[in-house]
C-alpha cells in the first residue's frame, strides 16, 4: 500500500482496465460460452441465409413426396420411377412399353391405340419427379412414340411433412419467426421495463408505491390468462405476438431496473454528483444508465429464450402464427400429433429449438459472469 | 400464529377481486364472442342465446350479476358445453390435475430439493456435474418438446408405456405425465436449493456452528438446511398452484382429461363463464398457496412472525 | 518451551485462485503459555485473522495449509473432522468479528448457547439451559432467564458478542481465540466488552489469543503481542518491551501512525462561513397504504453550528448519533429543516439551480473508498467531473491538465488518471476522492469519516494530506469521525453529538482535556483507557 509522491509527466499515461474491457476478456476466456455463440450464429446464418440458397420453398407442396423420411439420397427412387411413370401415361391415355434412366434423363415408349398427341409430354411433366419430357421420334404411324426427359431429382435431407412440404425450409422460416419474435419481444420489454422502472425507482416515493402496485396486479393474473387474452385481442398476427410478450415480459425488467435504480440512489457516488452540482439528467446518464447496462444485459440474455420459449408454447397452442407461415412451435405441435408414423416431423425442429435454447442459455450465464463476477 | 394468518388471508381478498374484475372486462372488450361461430347463426337463434346468457344487458349489469353470483358460489353455466354448468366442468377434471400435480410436487420438489442440497455439500464433484447438467435440460427443455419426446421414445418406439389416457390413473399410465410435469419443477428447485445452500454454508452462523465443533449432520440438516430453504420457499407457492391447476401441455400431449386444456379451449372460444372460472380457481390456488408459503415462512423464520 | 499451551510451527496457508496462488501465511512460528494472552496485530491482508482459521480448519474450500499447530501436543494441522471436534468449541473456542451475523438468526440464543455444551458433555437439554442461563448470567445479560429465549434479532450487537463470549465459556475451554471481537461496536460498547473479556481472564484463568488491528486496545489487553505483516511475524515480545522499544521498522511505524500534532484555533473574528441554526431532519420509516403507521426518527435535533474560516469542526458520536445526516443537511443533501447560510446567502430555500452555483464551495468526501467512486469512470474522468459543470468551458485538454494538477496536489502519479478505481488501493481512492473535492476550489469540505475505511498508516498519511491541503488552500473543514484521535489531531473546535443532540461542545483542549458531560467522558475513556 504505497503512496508514491508524484513523478514527473513524462511518459505516456497509463491506460486502465475498464470493467467492461474486464468482462469481455472474461467472457473470450470462457469456452462454453464461445462455443454457444459460434452455434447461435450458425443457427442464425442458417434460418436467415438458408431460405436464400436452398432450392425449396417452404410452403412449396411436392404431392410425390408427401411424408417422406429424412435421407441425403435423392428422390425420386429409380425402383419408384417406372411405376410414377406408368400412372403418369395412364392419365395420358397412353400405355408405357418402355422405361430405362441413364443418368438424369430418361427414356420412354408409349403405346396407343390411336395416334399419339404430342400434348401427352404435358401428362407425363405432371409428376413432380420427371421434366422436360420431349417427343424424339414418333413409331408405328404415330401409335407409339420414344420420349425423352430429365428426372427430377430433389434432396430431402430433414424429409416432408404430411402435405408434401420439406421441413427444411419450413425449420429455417419458424427459426426466423423464433428468432425475430425473439429479439423484437425482447427489445418491447426491454424499452417498457428499462423506462418504468427507471422511473419508478428514481422518482422513488409514492409514484413508485404506486407504480409498483400496478405491477404487483398485472403479476397477480395468471399468466397464460394474460398472453392467451392478448392474443385473443390482438388476433393472430405475428406482430401483434411479440408485442403481447413484450407487453407481459417488462414487468421483470421493470422490477430489476427499478431495483438496480433504487440501490444505485443511496450509492455515494451518486451522492457525490449531487454535491457537485450536476443536474438530475447528468447524474441518469453519467451515473445510473453506466451502471445499470450490466444487470440488464443479463436479464436480457435470460429474457430471449424465455419469450422464444413463449412463442412456441403459444403456436404450440395454436396461437401463434397463421399457415403457410410456421414457426419451431408450430412444427413441434404438427410432429407431436403423428409422431408414431413421421416421427422425424418431431425430432428435427426439436433438436433446432433445444439447441437454440441450450446455445442461449450458455452465452447468458457466460455474460452473466463476465458481467457479474461474485469476487469482484 | 393464527392472527398474523388471518390478516394475511384478509389481504388477499382485494387481490382476488382485483383479478376477477380485470379479467371479466378484458374477456368482454376482446372482440368476438360465444356465439360469433365461423357459420353465423341465424339471427333469431343467435339474439335468443345472447338473452339467455345475458349477453344482450349492459357490461356492467352484467358484471354485477356475475359478482353476485360469484359470491354465493356459482359459476353460472358453460356458455359451450350448454349441458354443464362451469362447476360441474371443473369438477370433474380437476381431481385428475390434482393427482398428477401432487406426484409432479412431490417428485419435482421433493426430488429436487434433496438432490440441489446434495450437490451444494459435494460442490464440484461429479454428482454436482450430474445434478447441474439435469437441472440445465429440465430448465431448457420446455414441457411440450420434452413430453413428445418421452412419448416418441418410451411409448412409440420402447412400447413400455402407454401413450396417453388415464385408465383409473395406474401407476403405468401415470409415468410419463408426472415426469414431464415434474421435470422443470425438479430443475429450478434442484438449481435454487444447490445455490441457496451453497450461499448458507459460507455464512457466518455456519462457521460459528463448526468452530464449536458439532458434527457435519448437525450442522447442515440443523442449522444450513433450514435457512437456505428459505428463498425456495418462496418459489413453491406460485410453482405449486400452476402444477396442480392442469398444464395445458401434458394433458394435450397425454390425451388426459384435466382443467388445463378447458382453460384454453375456453380462452379460445370466449367461454366467458369457462374462463372465468378458470381464472378465479387459479387465482384461488395461487392465493391459498401464497398464504400457505408465508405460513411456512413465519415457521421456518422467527423474524418473519415478529413484523 | 514444554508448558506452551499452543505453538505453531512453519505454517503456511494458501489460496487456490483462478489467477495462481495467494501465500496469505508464510511459515510463521506461535505460541501461547497457559494462562497468556497473545495479542496478534496486524493490518488487513496481513494474514492474522487466516492463521486462526487454518489452525482451526475453518478455511475456505480453496485454502490449504501446511505446517504444524500443535495444541497441548496434539497436531491440529490434518487432524481427521471428527478428532478436530472433540477440540473445537471444548477445549479451544472462538469468538468472531461479526456479532450481528455469527449466531445463527433462526434459533434461540439458549439453543445455540446449549448445543455445543450438549454435544461435547453429554449433558441433557434442561441441564443445558440450566447452565445456559448461568452462563448468561457470567457475561452480565440482564433477566437472563428471560433472554435465554430470546432471538438473535431481538439482542443489539454488544449482546449478542456477550452471548458468543457465553458460548466461548460454556465448555472450560483453555484457550480462547477472539478475532477483532469489538471492531464492529460502537466504542462505548467495545470498552464495556473488553473489560468483561479481561475480567473473566482473571477469574478462569484462560488463555486468549486476540487478534486486532488496534494497537490501543492491544496494548491495555494483552500480556504478550505478535506483529504481522504481509503473512509474516515481524516481531514478537512482551506488550511492553514491543511497544517503548519496536526494533522491526514495521512496528515501528505503526506505532508511530498514531495522529499526531493539534491544530491551533482560529481567531473569534474570523468570518463565519457556513451556520445552520435550528437543523432537524426527521427519517419516516415504514408505512404503506395499507400498513402500520410509520415512525419517525428524529436524525438532527434543534442543531446549533457555526464553521468559521479556515477552521476545523470535529463533530464526534457513535453510530446512529446524527453526526453524518448533520453534515448532508447543511450540504442540502438530505430533506433537513432550518435555517442554513452560506457566506451571505441564505441557502435554506434554495432551489436545485440556485443551489448549483454554491456547490463547488461546498464539498464533500465520504467513508468508504470502494462505493464514492463510479467504478465505470477512470479517475482522472471522476476527479473532473465537477469542472464540468462548474467551468463548462474548460476543454478536455484544459481538464486534463487540471486533473494532472490535482492529482499531483493529492501525492498520486498523474500518469494513473486513465486508470480505473479498481486498479487503486483504498488510500490511493481516497486521495482520488479528496482530489475531485479540491479539484473546485471549494471553502468548506465536508469530510465524512474519510479515515475509518483505512488502515492505520494509511489513516496517518491520509491527515497529512488533509492537513497540507487546508493549509494550501485556507480550507474549512468540517470533519465527522467515531475516531477521537484522529478528531483530535486534525480539529480546532469540537461537537459532541448522541441522539440527534449536540451534548457538548467547545474547543479540542476543552473537550479532551476537560470533558464536562458524562457522556464524553465515557467516550474518552473508551477511546483512550484513562
Amino acid at each position: 500500500m504505497s503512496e508514491q509522491k508524484s513523478s514527473p509527466v513524462t511518459q505516456a499515461p497509463v491506460q486502465g482496465l475498464s470493467l467492461w474491457m474486464m468482462a469481455r476478456r472474461r467472457f473470450l476466456r470462457n469456452k462454453a460460452a464461445m462455443f454457444s455463440l459460434f452455434v447461435l450464429i450458425a443457427v442464425a446464418v442458417f434460418s436467415f441465409g438458408g431460405t436464400w440458397v436452398y432450392p425449396h420453398a417452404y410452403d412449396q407442396i411436392f404431392d410425390s413426396y408427401v411424408a417422406i423420411p429424412p435421407s441425403l439420397e435423392p428422390y425420386p427412387k429409380e425402383d419408384t420411377l417406372h411405376q410414377v411413370m406408368q400412372d403418369a401415361a395412364e392419365h395420358g391415355h397412353v400405355s408405357l412399353a418402355d422405361f430405362s434412366v441413364t443418368g438424369s434423363t430418361y427414356t420412354a415408349k408409349v403405346t396407343s391405340d390411336k395416334a399419339i398427341d404430342p400434348r401427352v409430354t404435358r401428362y407425363l411433366d405432371r409428376p413432380d419427379e420427371f421434366d422436360g419430357a420431349a417427343i424424339k421420334e414418333t413409331l408405328d404411324g404415330g401409335n407409339s412414340a420414344i420420349v425423352t426427359g430429365t428426372v427430377n431429382r430433389q434432396y430431402f435431407p430433414f424429409g416432408t411433412d404430411r402435405n408434401g412440404r420439406d421441413l427444411m425450409p419450413r425449420i429455417m422460416v419458424g427459426g426466423q419467426v423464433s428468432i425475430t419474435v425473439g429479439i423484437l419481444a425482447t427489445l418491447v420489454s426491454l424499452v417498457i421495463g428499462v423506462v418504468y422502472g427507471a422511473v419508478s425507482g428514481y422518482i422513488g416515493g409514492r409514484t413508485d408505491n404506486v407504480m409498483m402496485r400496478f405491477v404487483e396486479i398485472l403479476y397477480s393474473l395468471p399468466f397464460m390468462f394474460f398472453v392467451i387474452m392478448l392474443v385473443v385481442f390482438f388476433g393472430r398476427h405475428f406482430v401483434l405476438i411479440f408485442v403481447a410478450i413484450g407487453a407481459i415480459q417488462w414487468l421483470d425488467m421493470a422490477r430489476i431496473v427499478r431495483g438496480q435504480t433504487l440501490s444505485l440512489k443511496r450509492r455515494e457516488f451518486v451522492e457525490a454528483a449531487h454535491a457537485m452540482g450536476l443536474s438530475n439528467w447528468q447524474i441518469i446518464k453519467r451515473h445510473v444508465i453506466p451502471n445499470t447496462i450490466g444487470p440488464v444485459v443479463v436479464f436480457v440474455t435470460v429474457l430471449v429464450p424465455q419469450v422464444i420459449l413463449l412463442e412456441s408454447f403459444l403456436s404450440f397452442l395454436g396461437l401463434g402464427v397463421q399457415e403457410p407461415m410456421t414457426s419451431w412451435g408450430t412444427l413441434i405441435a404438427e410432429g407431436t400429433t403423428g409422431m408414431q408414423f413421421v416421427p422425424w416431423l418431431l425430432i428435427y425442429p426439436s433438436i433446432f429449438f433445444v439447441v437454440t435454447l441450450f446455445a442461449l442459455n450458455f452465452v447468458g450465464d457466460g455474460l452473466r459472469d463476465a458481467l457479474d463476477p461474485k469476487d469482484r | 400464529m393464527f392472527r398474523f394468518a388471518f390478516r394475511r388471508f384478509l389481504s388477499a381478498v382485494p387481490t382476488l377481486f382485483i383479478v376477477v374484475t380485470l379479467s371479466f372486462f378484458m374477456m368482454r372488450i376482446a372482440p368476438g364472442g360465444p356465439f360469433h361461430l365461423e357459420r353465423p347463426l341465424p339471427p333469431q337463434v343467435f339474439e335468443n342465446l345472447n338473452r339467455a346468457f345475458f349477453l344482450d344487458q349492459p357490461l356492467i349489469v352484467q358484471y354485477g350479476h356475475y359478482l353476485w353470483n360469484l359470491m354465493h358460489g356459482d359459476f353460472g353455466p358453460s356458455f359451450i358445453y350448454r349441458d354443464f354448468t362451469v362447476a360441474e366442468l371443473i369438477g370433474n377434471s380437476l381431481p385428475y390435475s390434482m393427482t398428477l400435480g401432487f406426484w409432479a410436487l412431490l417428485i419435482g420438489v421433493g426430488g429436487g430439493v434433496f438432490v440441489g442440497s446434495l450437490a451444494a455439500l459435494k460442490q464440484n464433484s461429479l454428482i454436482d456435474y450430474m445434478v447441474m447438467s439435469v437441472a440445465n435440460i429440465g430448465i431448457t427443455v420446455p414441457n411440450f418438446v420434452f413430453a413428445p419426446l418421452m412419448s416418441l421414445v418410451f411409448a412409440v418406439v420402447l412400447g413400455w408405456l402407454p401413450a396417453g389416457g388415464w385408465d383409473d390413473g395406474g401407476f403405468r399410465n401415470l409415468v410419463l405425465p408426472v415426469i414431464s410435469l415434474a421435470l422443470p419443477q425438479f430443475a429450478v428447485f434442484a438449481r435454487i436449493t444447490r445455490g441457496s445452500m451453497i450461499e448458507t454454508l459460507r455464512a457466518d452462523h455456519i462457521r460459528t456452528a463448526r468452530a464449536y465443533g458439532l458434527p457435519s449432520r448437525t450442522i447442515v440438516i440443523v442449522h444450513a438446511l433450514r435457512a437456505a430453504l428459505m428463498p425456495v420457499i418462496s418459489y413453491l407457492g406460485p410453482t405449486a398452484a400452476g402444477v396442480l391447476t392442469g398444464s395445458v401441455v401434458v394433458e394435450t400431449v397425454f390425451s388426459l382429461p384435466g382443467v388445463g386444456r378447458y382453460f384454453v379451449l375456453g380462452a379460445l372460444n370466449r367461454d366467458y363463464t369457462l374462463v372465468m372460472g378458470t381464472v378465479v380457481l387459479i387465482s384461488i390456488f395461487i392465493i391459498v398457496f401464497n398464504l400457505i408459503v408465508d405460513l411456512l415462512y413465519a415457521v421456518l423464520d422467527p423474524r418473519v412472525r415478529y413484523e | 518451551m514444554t508448558d506452551n499451551l499452543l505453538e505453531i510451527k512453519g505454517l503456511h496457508v494458501r489460496f487456490g485462485t483462478p489467477i495462481g496462488d495467494v501465500h496469505a501465511v508464510k511459515g510463521i512460528e506461535l505460541s501461547v503459555a497457559k494462562g497468556e494472552t497473545l495479542a496478534i496485530v496486524g493490518e488487513s491482508g496481513s494474514g492474522k485473522s487466516q492463521t486462526m482459521m487454518a489452525m482451526m480448519g475453518l478455511l475456505a474450500s480453496n485454502g490449504r495449509v501446511e505446517g504444524s499447530a500443535r495444541f497441548q501436543g496434539q497436531e491440529l494441522v490434518g487432524l481427521p473432522l471428527k478428532a478436530l471436534n472433540q477440540v473445537r468449541g471444548n477445549k479451544i473456542a472462538m469468538i468472531f468479528q461479526e456479532p450481528m451475523t455469527s449466531l445463527d438468526p433462526l434459533y434461540k440464543i439458549g439453543k445455540q448457547l446449549a448445543e455445543p455444551m450438549m454435544y461435547h458433555r453429554g449433558l441433557s437439554a434442561a441441564e443445558a439451559r440450566k447452565k445456559a442461563i448461568e452462563l448468561l448470567e457470567l457475561v452480565q445479560i440482564p433477566d437472563p432467564t428471560r433472554r435465554v429465549d430470546s432471538y438473535p434479532y431481538e439482542l443489539s450487537g454488544g449482546q449478542r458478542q456477550r452471548v458468543m463470549i457465553a458460548m466461548a465459556l460454556a465448555n472450560d475451554p483453555e484457550l480462547l481465540i477472539a478475532d477483532e471481537p469489538t471492531t464492529a461496536l460502537d466504542v462505548t460498547i467495545q470498552a464495556q466488552i473488553l473489560e468483561l473479556l479481561a475480567d473473566l481472564k482473571k477469574r478462569i484463568g484462560l488463555a486468549i489469543i486476540f487478534i486486532s488491528h488496534d494497537l490501543n486496545i492491544v496494548r491495555r489487553f494483552s500480556d504478550r503481542v505478535a506483529v504481522m505483516r504481509l503473512g509474516e511475524v515481524v516481531e514478537t515480545g512482551k506488550v511492553g518491551e514491543v511497544f517503548d522499544n519496536p526494533q522491526h521498522p514495521y512496528t515501528q511505524m505503526l506505532l508511530a501512525s498514531e495522529p499526531t500534532g493539534r491544530k491551533a484555533p482560529v481567531p473569534d473574528t474570523a468570518p463565519i462561513l457556513l451556520e445552520g441554526s435550528n437543523v432537524n431532519v426527521v427519517f419516516r420509516m415504514g408505512g404503506g397504504f395499507l400498513g402500520s403507521k410509520p415512525s419517525e426518527i428524529h436524525a438532527v435535533n434543534q442543531v446549533q453550528i457555526r464553521l468559521r474560516e479556515g477552521q476545523t469542526i470535529g463533530i464526534v458520536g457513535e453510530s446512529g448519533s446524527g453526526k453524518s445526516t448533520l453534515g448532508r443537511a447543511l450540504l442540502r443533501l438530505n430533506h433537513g429543516t432550518g435555517r442554513i447560510r452560506f457566506e451571505d446567502a441564505d441557502i435554506s430555500q434554495a432551489s436545485r439551480e440556485a443551489m448549483r452555483e454554491h456547490r463547488r464551495h461546498l464539498q464533500l468526501v465520504f467513508q468508504d473508498p470502494f462505493g464514492s467512486l463510479s467504478p465505470r469512470m477512470t479517475a482522472g474522468e471522476i476527479v473532473t467531473e465537477g469542472l464540468l459543470v462548474h467551468e463548462p468551458q474548460l476543454t478536455k485538454a484544459d481538464r486534463d491538465a487540471r486533473a494532472v494538477q490535482a492529482f499531483e496536489e493529492v501525492g498520486l502519479d498523474p500518469n494513473m488518471r486513465n486508470r480505473y478505481p479498481h486498479e487503486f488501493s483504498g488510500g490511493q481512492r481516497q486521495r482520488i476522492a479528496i482530489a475531485r473535492a479540491i479539484i473546485l476550489k471549494p471553502k468548506v469540505v465536508v469530510l465524512d469519516e474519510p479515515t475509518s475505511a483505512l488502515d492505520r498508516s494509511v489513516q496517518k498519511q491520509i491527515v497529512e494530506l488533509l492537513r497540507s491541503l487546508q493549509r494550501a488552500h485556507g480550507l474549512s473543514y468540517l470533519f465527522i469521525s467515531h475516531d477521537l484521535s484522529v478528531v483530535r489531531a486534525l480539529s480546532d473546535y469540537i461537537i459532541v453529538m448522541k441522539s440527534g443532540k449536540i451534548v457538548e461542545e467547545g474547543s479540542t483542549e476543552q473537550i479532551f482535556d476537560a470533558p464536562a458531560m458524562d457522556y464524553t467522558r465515557e467516550l474518552m475513556a473508551a477511546a483512550f483507557g484513562h
